[in-house]
């Protein structure tokens, strides 16, 4: 990917940045200038807006014939993934079993290495996911009533 | 708006076709169209060119005038125009084809597809299918095209609970189609556990769920129906139309396992014609990937919302059974050649309806359907064809 496309993308891939509508409150990732839902009266109204980095599992896969230049990851789990704040985006989710990843789960963003060029190319960093340790209650222990022993 | 009538076709074989460049398959397929119709270079107003990849296969663009020149249709200055939409390329060719002629502006139009996948590796050619998505935010994050579909057919398992054995019912209906299609990339029997034994691709697809990435070409030669008749061959008229878009990204929807663009394309193919969908005979649709043709059935409304696996797996989409899907073996055993395929799906409407399927023969078939989608359906294109 050239350097140009991949500079001016830096934010929303490193930082998690999208955009919020002021009209109609929304959130909206990758950045846009313009919210369909509102139409011609959204542009100034979105705002760059940094996503706190949780989402849950809407829908996964197991990739075993990798995509061009991950093929040192396979077999690695691609997700949809909805942030809390309400926009889906498509993403690795890493440090796990693959196959363990299921909807509902609870996942938070990482800054990992996405791909490199060449071996004296640029390298491409951006956000991953993994399993957030706090999932719903059900699955703590503390739920549990306690027993004198 | 004029009526518009298929009076000439033509097809290559899909498949690794090595020892043929995309301007040789361009000028067969072309060719072949046109003594099909009967009609000289001098009776054709338009060429329109289906093509999605050349610039990333071949590292040419400009393909319109390519085809043309090869074809000795410059020396005329024929205005040629490629059009691209992913995979749906082809059947969208064929709609602006079908609109400048219906419009009045033209009368006869050829309408060429052709694609060459096996000129680069397969994990280019996979790449390349994948820009069909959002490349930006899709297929750069590590998602294959395959892995998309595998998203959608695990959500249509979990919402619908369709099997694995339900999925593998379709590829081995394609296969027995495409065993009676001598033009057919795959023309052999697989069986429903071959499929599901497969190699995994993208959980939950397999291999054999998995449409090729082919070189092939098809071609067309439309013409207004009122001046269709000093032409030798009988017509087959195109008498609906319909097309929509939607997001190109999958997480964009809010179903994963919709495409709704189908559904609304299908619509407004319908309202164009005033004809319902048990009027139809038979459908072409883009099995790109095995649960691709049961979402589009869906859509379509052949059969009710997570219906349509359970009944291709009783036997109702095979030849012989409530409407025949896909009898040339659809992209899974036909072959998949983006550019071509959209076409070719009309072709083969063509030969049902003028009754030269041979074995595949859907007897007394009078009305056909074709469905062509690109990227993750964010475009969708359908036509629907009648005999005169």
């Amino acid at each position: 990917m050239s350097v140009p496309r991949f500079w001016r993308e830096l934010d929303s891939r490193y930082n998690l940045v999208g955009s919020y509508c002021k009209i109609t409150k929304t959130y909206h990732y990758p950045k846009r200038s313009f919210n369909p839902d509102a139409g011609r009266d959204s542009i100034g109204n979105m705002v760059d807006y940094q996503f706190n980095g949780t989402g849950t599992i809407i829908s996964s896969t197991v990739v075993h014939q990798a995509q061009s230049g991950y093929e040192m990851f396979g077999p690695y789990c691609m997700a949809i993934i909805e942030l809390e704040e309400g926009p889906r985006l498509t993403s690795q989710v890493v440090d796990c079993d693959p196959i363990t990843v299921k909807p509902g789960m609870k996942v938070k963003s990482v800054f990992r290495k996405l791909g490199e060029d060449s071996e004296s190319g640029i390298l491409h960093y951006g956000t991953k996911f993994i399993i957030d340790e706090i999932q719903d209650e059900e699955e703590v222990d503390d739920n549990l009533p306690d027993v004198e022993l | 708006m004029r009526d518009v009538s298929v009076i000439g076709i033509g097809i290559t074989r899909f498949g690794e076709l090595w020892d043929r460049s995309l301007r040789e398959l361009g000028l067969e397929t072309g060719l072949a169209a046109i003594s099909d119709a009967g009609i000289t270079s001098k009776d054709i107003d338009a060429l329109y060119i289906g093509n999605m990849a050349a610039g990333s296969t071949l590292q040419q663009e400009h393909v319109s005038a390519l085809i043309a020149d090869y074809c000795g249709l410059t020396s005329q200055n024929i205005p040629a125009t490629r059009v691209e939409a992913a995979s749906a390329s082809g059947g969208l060719a064929i709609r602006q084809a079908y609109m400048a002629i219906s419009g009045g502006f033209i009368d006869v139009a050829v309408v060429g597809g052709a694609e060459k996948m096996t000129d680069v590796s397969d994990s280019e050619s996979s790449y390349t299918v994948s820009m069909g998505s959002d490349e930006q935010w899709e297929a750069q994050t590590g998602a294959t095209f395959a892995s998309l579909h595998a998203m959608i057919a695990q959500s249509h398992m979990d919402e619908f609970g369709t099997t694995r054995e339900q999925l593998s019912a379709i590829s081995e209906k394609n296969h027995y189609h495409a065993s009676m299609n001598p033009m057919a990339q795959f023309p052999f029997k697989i069986s429903g556990e071959a499929v599901s034994n497969s190699g995994i691709v993208s959980s939950p697809l397999r291999m054999l769920d998995c449409a090729p990435n082919s070189d092939g070409a098809a071609a067309v030669v439309l013409c207004a129906t009122e001046k269709a008749k000093k032409f030798k061959k009988k017509g087959i008229r195109l008498i609906g139309s319909g097309q929509a878009s939607d997001t190109l990204s999958l997480h964009h929807r809010e179903h994963l396992n919709r495409l709704p663009a189908i559904g609304i394309a299908a619509k407004r193919a319908f309202k164009s014609c005033g004809k319902k969908v048990t009027d139809i005979d038979l459908i072409e649709v883009h099995d790109n990937f095995t649960i691709s043709e049961v979402i589009a059935l869906e859509e379509i409304g052949i059969f009710k919302r997570g219906k349509a696996a359970e009944m291709s797996l009783k036997g109702e989409t095979r030849l012989g059974g409530k409407i025949a899907v896909n009898t040339s073996g659809g992209l899974k055993a036909r072959g998949h050649a983006p550019g071509a395929t959209g076409i070719a799906q009309i072709i083969e409407v063509v030969k049902q309806l003028r009754g030269e399927a041979g074995d595949r023969q859907v007897k007394g078939a009078k009305i056909g359907m074709t469905e062509n989608h690109g990227g993750t359906a964010a475009t969708a294109v359908v036509h629907i064809l009648e005999v005169e």
